[in-house]
């Protein structure tokens, strides 16, 4: 990498001897798609950071458009969201999902995925209903009877266990666990390890970067899980944030913090909505820069051949 | 004769492996049981629901449940007869074609612009911002576009400040498909590029290096190397997508079908939804949820053949 420095001045390393520079023009225009792209994608995420942030006086000044940045910005909203209201209740139930869930869909699908990499006694069979599942599935009203006749209705239970498994996150890994040599597992073997300590000791340190984009997959689903809690919540006081996203920007409700503290600058309701927004997103783009350049392999090692 | 061949098959598949299917049972024991819990689990969350799917020709009552709902035949079926079935399943066609005209191909023009970006540093920084939006939740993707777009939002405001009326795209009922669609782009064309970089990847420089030897200029590479070399990915995404062409953006559209009306946001899933789970017309909405998986299976497994005739390897081969 240090070897950069000795790049030729004005012609940048990579272009493969057969391929022509690009005509002023071209790369001209190339840059300007480029970097439209770039900013039609961030721009979104730079306005609602700016409009959490703007006071009250500034939003109804500019009639609610922060374009850039608030020229005071204040932390009103989000003080507001953090009083010990619905938001916050929503953030705990959400991140408890959110991290509960994603550990037993990795173990439960960690599981599978071992156990029909392999020739087992009616691997073919369970392997073939697990992937008929992804060509046809039941709909939506025979799996709300179901949670229902469960008794999963209402309570958290229902945000977890009928997404337990994915059929796409088990293929990415069940095909990741097929691409290991088996004389690696032989060997193991050979040295007395048997099939559980071989997952653990063996097969999962080298995984490490399949699995992590796999739990992403997962808990990314529950962090945004929508239509579920919808389905199965109908007690309000239950819900995880993305409903509460819905009731507080989508359909307008005021944000009901807990307390106002007196004498306090009075967040405006748009700061408040674009908070929740920014909160809601926030574990996202956290994790995001760290997982992001395994996805690649975790995806194409589940898209390719099923 | 049949009956021996078929009495000879399994003596021939214990003596492949050397063992019985007591002594195999045992062997693999540690694995069985690893698989048992995602088993029990497909089992019951995915093959008990389409049992459930019996209620198609029930009159059902939640009360009485399944063993005491008086059975009605086809009864159901009466639905695809109402206007408002009709309604829905005209927009899910309008949005199916919509996201396969402009959805579809973003991510092939997309991955080619990135394919195209000779530095990698930059090609890397351009990829990790496209992704992003993939991981973007719809109720957190339709709050942001209400603050950009929406009646109070930012788009409307530059209007207002340049002269112009000042429109809400948010609760425009004749905007709302392209809405829907420019909101698909927005979240996952980057996403998609993924595949189809990986199958240009794939391509030999080779061909690139002889096509420009023998005098092809980049557009003749283009057309001749790069087009041929993303063919095959192309397909297959197409024929997966054909699956789910009745699956049109459920969350997406249901969080935004009060904003602009039933008429020009319901769709077959959330008239399953509505019709069924809200308003109790149980039977009628599970026969809707029914058929629309039926057509989706029949729709995949024919484009496979399809593919096979073709020569195409499709999703799944023979």
């Amino acid at each position: 990498m240090s070897t950069s420095s000795q790049r030729v001045a004005n012609r940048p390393l990579n272009r493969p001897p057969w391929m022509e520079a690009p005509s002023r023009a071209g790369l001209a225009v190339k840059t300007v798609v480029i970097a439209i792209v770039c900013l039609l994608v961030l721009y979104p995420f730079l306005n609602i950071v700016a409009t959490s942030l703007a006071g009250e006086s500034e939003i109804t000044r500019r009639g609610g458009i922060i374009p850039l940045f608030p020229s005071e910005p204040t932390l009103a909203a989000y003080r507001t969201i953090f009083a010990g209201g619905v938001v916050s209740h929503a953030l705990l139930v959400s991140a408890a999902v959110t991290v509960i869930g994603t550990a037993l869909n990795m173990v439960v699908t960690i599981a599978l995925a071992y156990g029909l990499s392999r020739p087992i006694v009616g691997g073919r069979f369970v392997l073939t209903s697990v992937l008929f599942t992804m060509l046809f599935g039941a709909g939506i009203i025979p799996n709300f009877l179901l949670v229902k006749a469960l008794g999963m209705y209402d309570s958290y239970t229902s945000l977890i266990v009928p997404g337990l498994v994915s059929a796409f996150n088990f293929l990415v890994l069940r095909n990741f666990f097929q691409s290991i040599p088996a004389e690696l597992l032989d060997s193991a073997r050979i040295d007395g390890a048997g099939d559980l300590a071989i997952l653990i000791r063996i097969v999962l340190p080298l995984s490490k970067a399949v699995l992590a984009v796999v739990a992403l997959f997962y808990a990314v689903g529950h962090w945004n899980a929508f239509f579920n809690a919808l389905l199965y919540l109908s007690d309000t006081g239950k819900w995880p944030l993305p409903l509460v996203l819905r009731l507080y920007v989508l359909q307008g409700q005021p944000v009901g913090g807990g307390t106002e503290s007196p004498g306090e600058a009075v967040a405006s309701i748009q700061a408040v909505q674009m908070a929740v927004v920014v909160v809601a997103l926030i574990p996202i783009l956290c994790v995001y820069p760290f997982l992001q350049r395994y996805f690649t392999k975790g995806v194409l090692t589940g898209a390719i051949k099923g | 004769m049949h009956r021996l061949s078929r009495s000879s098959r399994r003596p021939a598949a214990v003596r492949q492996s050397g063992l019985g299917l007591r002594a195999r049972l045992r062997r693999d024991r540690v694995m069985l049981l690893l698989v048992l819990p995602g088993f029990l689990f497909f089992g019951v969350f995915h093959y008990v629901p389409l049992l459930g799917n019996v209620i198609v020709f029930q009159d059902y009552q939640p009360y009485l449940g399944f063993k005491e709902s008086p059975w009605v035949g086809f009864g159901n079926f009466a639905v695809f007869a109402e206007p408002a079935f009709y309604g829905a399943l005209l927009n899910t066609l309008k949005f199916a074609v919509l996201q396969l005209v402009l959805f579809f191909p973003a991510p092939i023009g997309l991955a080619l612009l990135l394919n195209s970006i000779v530095s990698p540093k930059i090609k890397r920084f351009v990829q990790s911002v496209v992704y992003l939006p993939h991981f973007i939740g719809w109720v957190i993707l339709i709050s942001i576009s209400q603050q950009l777009i929406g009646g109070t939002g930012l788009l409307p405001q530059l209007l207002g400040d340049i002269g112009l009326p000042r429109v809400d795209l948010m609760t425009s009922p004749g905007f709302f498909p392209w809405l829907v669609t420019l909101q698909l782009i927005w979240k996952d064309a980057g996403w998609g590029t993924i595949i189809y970089l990986a199958a240009l990847l794939n391509i030999d420089t080779e061909h690139y290096e002889a096509a420009a030897i023998d005098g092809a200029d980049r557009w003749r590479r283009l057309w001749h190397v790069t087009v041929p070399g993303i063919v095959p990915v192309t397909l297959l995404l197409l024929i997966l997508n054909l699956g789910s062409i009745l699956s049109v953006g459920f969350e997406q559209i249901l969080l935004q079908r009060d904003a602009v009306g039933a008429d020009a946001a319901e769709v077959l899933d959330t008239y399953v939804y509505f019709h069924g789970v809200l308003d109790g017309q149980w039977g009628p909405a599970a026969a809707v949820g029914l058929v629309k998986g039926v057509i989706g299976l029949v729709l995949i497994l024919g484009a496979n053949k399809i593919a096979h005739r073709f020569g195409h390897e499709g999703i799944y081969s023979k």
